[in-house]
């Protein structure tokens, strides 16, 4: 089974690397864009193949490791 | 005194903190490999600077769950003093020794030069051979230095006391200019709530001997040694 999990930055928490892309972004001619935030994606191959065991593991993981969450949210998508 | 320099992967101020140890304590700290868990009885750990495990996932993630680590915190929660420098800072938010996290640099840049810092607080081992609002001078070099924490964290280490340095001008003044990194409130160094563990960002240990440029940052290691060799 494959986890892919999102880690993005909490509401409120600036993120300059957002505002920098977001300045790039209208150097190049890309208007109406009114806020970029950007974040982490990381893909995980699991052997567990019971997808509520699977998220409670990959949850765990996400606490212990992969997010900081006094600064980040992560999200947490199961296929296979 | 005894003083143990953990040594990561990816550490570079580990010779720094033990040269700078044993020029204001007479003795050889012992250098720790990361990867042994069966550290020593010691007086002081120094958790320094560097780019432990590359600073892959988030600045200090890695080292956090290092062996040595959870017995640092075992030994920190005993009351051992604990000084982390830098990714030593990064490493002990992670760890949940001290609150918060260092993110990257409000200007997305690697900032290396001397800043001025004014001493918040004298009462503690680390800090007590300078005076309050002393102002002092010290090296910052990294990227990840932008302290944040929640509004109420921010207000309990305010009203407990635990801010050791801020970012200020040469005068002692804290304002927006004088704070290269973003780091709320201009917070530079930060204690835990038994005053035993003590993060701050920038480095004592690079400006610890004239040949240097500056002694600024002796003072902190000649009372850590002080204290902890009367109380052995």
């Amino acid at each position: 089974m494959k986890a892919r999990v999102h880690i993005t930055l909490k509401n409120g928490v600036l993120d300059p690397q957002g505002k920098a892309i977001e300045h790039a972004l209208g150097g190049l001619g890309f208007h109406g864009i009114n806020d970029v935030r950007q974040g982490k994606y990381i893909e995980l191959e699991l052997s567990e193949s019971d997808p509520a065991a699977a998220r409670t593991s990959v949850e765990t993981m996400c606490e212990k490791l992969l997010a900081n969450t006094v600064i980040e949210n992560f999200e947490i998508d199961l296929d296979g | 005194m005894k003083a143990a320099v953990i040594v990561s992967p990816g550490s570079n101020c580990d010779r720094d903190v033990q040269v700078a140890i044993r020029q204001s304590a007479g003795t050889e700290p012992l250098m720790h490999w990361h990867g042994d868990p069966e550290l020593p009885d010691v007086d002081l750990v120094v958790v320094p600077g560097g780019f432990s495990y590359g600073d892959y996932l988030r600045a200090g993630a890695m080292a956090a769950h290092s062996p040595v680590i959870r017995e640092v915190v075992t030994r920190a929660n005993r009351g051992v003093p604990v000084l982390g420098i830098c990714n030593g800072f990064q490493i002990l938010t992670e760890c949940g020794l001290l609150p918060g996290v260092l993110m990257q640099n409000a200007g997305l840049k690697f900032i290396c030069r001397d800043v001025n810092l004014r001493v918040e607080t004298a009462a503690s081992v680390f800090t007590q051979n300078y005076l309050e609002d002393q102002v002092i001078r010290i090296p910052v070099a990294h990227n990840e230095g932008n302290y944040f924490a929640d509004e109420d964290t921010l207000n309990r280490l305010d009203a407990e006391d635990r801010v050791a340095f801020r970012y200020c001008t040469r005068h002692g003044e804290i304002a927006a200019a004088t704070n290269p990194n973003g780091a709320a409130r201009n917070i530079a160094g930060i204690l835990n709530k038994d005053r035993n563990v003590l993060g701050m960002m920038p480095h004592p240990e690079r400006l610890a001997d004239r040949a240097l440029g500056g002694t600024d940052g002796r003072p902190m290691f000649d009372g850590l040694v002080e204290t902890l060799t009367a109380a052995a």
